[in-house]
């Protein structure tokens, strides 16, 4: 039995999870480009090579039973025999993955077919060999990450959250990352519990652990008495949890029956699949980079008009905002995003980037007011910082909307708003007044006010959204919205934070955008507020 | 002609030639350079004795026989190790085996 080992870090998101653990290693993003068959060979060869030498590392650590099934891949590795076929596919010109998955998947069916439960389930082990094999040649660790496991890595890139598959639970940790990071956002969107911050997380030898995303705390191998304190946690939890969906299908009030609009933040289709519409009052952040995935094709005007009219139908006439492309920052895109910015977040990113590559952001507005015909949609741009950017994407708009109704597409102009997350804008929003709508980006706003990296553990603890400074420029910006008439939201992660929303409503603040998963505790503080 | 040294012995194991003693026969066979081939039957198939992935193909049963041959410098020596690994019933003991 292993010692119990407890690690404190920052809490990103709440929540508490036990369970197996499963260990990132280096993510890198992007998937395989095939080369010749002499490259395919190399890359299969080191693939191979790399596996073994994971599995090595591995079997130091495993208890006996598993240090014998993990010795027998091995041994499997370093068998001639089963890279012989592959060798042979690769030099008929099919590429490494696919040669390596069929010549193992010949071997796993002759265990398959087996009359001995044995060896028949030896397969299993096959398959992981195989799996691990294949997250070698594609670079990507994540992708196959175990379901329903605690994740312990460097950092998570958000590509990779959104791979992975959480719908039976799960949880992350890391040594470095932050709680304002975007991973820390889809985390919290989901209701995964999270932890940053946790510095070297020496995770061999131990299968399982706990975490306790509001504590922030990260315990491998917890003893019996542990297991048991996380438990009774655990229901604790989930009775308030339970406290809290009696607000789910009500109206978002203060204590004082007076409405709170209550939207949502969403990135991608998955999120509101369990999602009733009734339980807010439509979406106030879509965020499109869901579908422009490092290293995929950009998708097409096509593919975007249907995933934007997805969203529209799912909220059945109630308002839904869709960010344009926001990438840049620690959000790249290869081959669209510039390389080696010294320093992206001061960069080219949002409609800063999108204005550079017109064809790109046209397609994507031809696909929004085409989308926009069957709902009640808004569009908003982000990163505005000056009049002139606005100007240039509603001439844009303008633009696709003539070229539509010249080629006979239905298609309507939606109101053209922006996100404040710029100082600049924050402190003139007079300068924005053509804008449609103000969305406060208080994540970015508060990144650029407090002058400290959003991703950054070290100055993680001057991201603070609460600080004096940030709600003074959120009160300004919504004096001058009620002021000239002009709506103003909330669509960053402050607004998910029951702590934080007295100081949002007391900013003016009527409208919130929260996370899906946090639409019930947002509600149940509100209905404190007086 | 090739000169084949050969010598049967029978499986004892629980399970039979299952993965750790596969990994074992295998392991011990590399340590030889003449050409090692076992088989379930006297007349074949024959297959190679250092792939993991023919030996566990095999799927070897308990108190099945085992058929060694070798064929180089050092195939009397590989084939009497090869038996006598067989016959230790791969230096397992029966708890430990029951457990595999």
């Amino acid at each position: 039995m292993r010692q119990a080992v407890e690690l404190k870090g920052k809490p990103a998101s709440d929540g508490i999870f036990a369970g197996p653990i499963f260990f990132l290693g280096a993510t890198r993003s992007g998937r395989r480009v095939a080369g010749d068959a002499e490259a395919e060979r190399r890359a299969l060869d080191a693939a191979v090579a790399a596996a073994i030498a994971g599995l090595t590392t591995l079997v130091e650590t495993a208890p006996a039973e598993g240090a014998e099934m993990l010795g027998f891949q091995i041994a499997l590795l370093e068998d001639e025999a089963l890279l012989e076929p592959a060798h042979a596919l690769i030099a008929q010109g099919i590429e490494a993955d696919a040669a390596w998955r069929k010549t193992v998947e010949a071997e796993i069916v002759g265990y398959e077919l087996s009359d001995d439960d044995y060896f028949r389930a030896r397969a299993a082990d096959l398959k992981d060999m195989r799996d691990r094999v294949l997250r070698a040649l594609s670079g990507e660790s994540a992708s196959l990450a175990q379901a329903g496991a605690i994740l312990i890595g460097d950092d998570v890139p958000p590509s990779l959250f959104l791979e992975a598959d959480w719908s039976k639970g799960g949880a992350i940790a890391l040594s470095h990352g932050s709680p304002s990071s975007h991973v820390a956002i889809l985390a919290r969107g989901r209701g995964v519990p999270m932890v940053v911050g946790l510095g070297d997380i020496v995770s061999a030898g131990h299968a399982e652990a706990v975490i306790d995303g509001a504590l922030g705390l990260l315990v491998l191998s917890p003893d019996m008495a542990q297991k048991k304190l996380w438990s009774k946690k655990a229901e604790a939890l989930a009775a308030k949890r339970a406290r809290e969906a009696r607000f789910l299908a009500e109206p978002a009030r203060l204590k004082d029956g007076s409405r709170i609009e209550l939207l949502i933040n969403v990135a991608g289709p998955e999120e509101l699949e369990s999602l009733d519409p009734r339980f807010c009052d439509g979406i106030g952040l879509m965020r499109s980079e869901f579908l422009f995935r490092d290293g995929q094709k950009l998708p097409d005007e096509e593919m975007q008009y249907s995933a934007y009219r997805s969203f529209l139908d799912w909220a059945e006439g109630r308002p839904v905002t869709i960010r344009t492309l926001d990438i840049g920052g620690d959000k790249p895109i290869k081959g669209f995003t510039p390389e080696g910015e010294r320093n992206p977040f001061l960069g080219q990113r949002g409609v800063r980037l999108t204005l550079e590559h017109v064809a790109v952001f046209k397609a994507q507005l031809r696909a929004l007011v085409r989308a926009a015909v069957h709902g009640n949609l808004k569009i908003m741009l982000p990163m505005v910082t000056i009049a002139d950017e606005l100007d240039r994407s509603a001439a844009l708009l303008d633009e696709v909307m003539t070229e539509l109704t010249r080629e006979g597409i239905a298609a309507k102009r939606p109101p053209l708003g922006i996100m404040v997350e710029v100082p600049a804008v924050a402190v003139a929003p007079e300068l924005l007044a053509k804008a449609a709508f103000f969305s406060i980006g208080s994540n970015d706003l508060t990144q650029y006010v407090m002058a400290a990296a959003r991703d950054e553990a070290a100055v993680a603890n001057l991201s603070d959204p609460a600080h004096p400074a940030v709600l003074s420029l959120i009160a300004n910006v919504t004096r001058f919205g009620r002021e000239q008439g002009i709506p103003v939201s909330l669509c960053g992660d402050m607004a998910s934070e029951p702590r934080h929303l007295k100081a949002l409503i007391a900013a003016g603040l009527r409208t919130l955008s929260v996370s899906p998963a946090s639409i019930a505790r947002v509600k149940a503080a509100l209905a404190d507020i007086g | 002609m090739t000169a084949w040294i050969s010598n049967s012995v029978p499986i004892r194991h629980d399970v039979g030639l299952h993965a750790r003693p596969s990994v074992k026969l295998t392991k011990l066979a590399k340590t030889f350079a003449a050409v090692i081939e076992i088989a379930g039957e006297p007349d074949g198939p024959w297959i190679n004795a250092k792939s993991i992935v023919k030996v566990m193909a095999m799927k070897a049963k308990q108190d099945s026989i085992l058929y060694v041959r070798a064929e180089g410098a050092d195939a009397a020596a590989a084939v009497a190790a090869l038996k006598e690994l067989v016959e230790r019933d791969f230096d397992e003991d029966a708890a430990h085996a029951a457990s595999g």
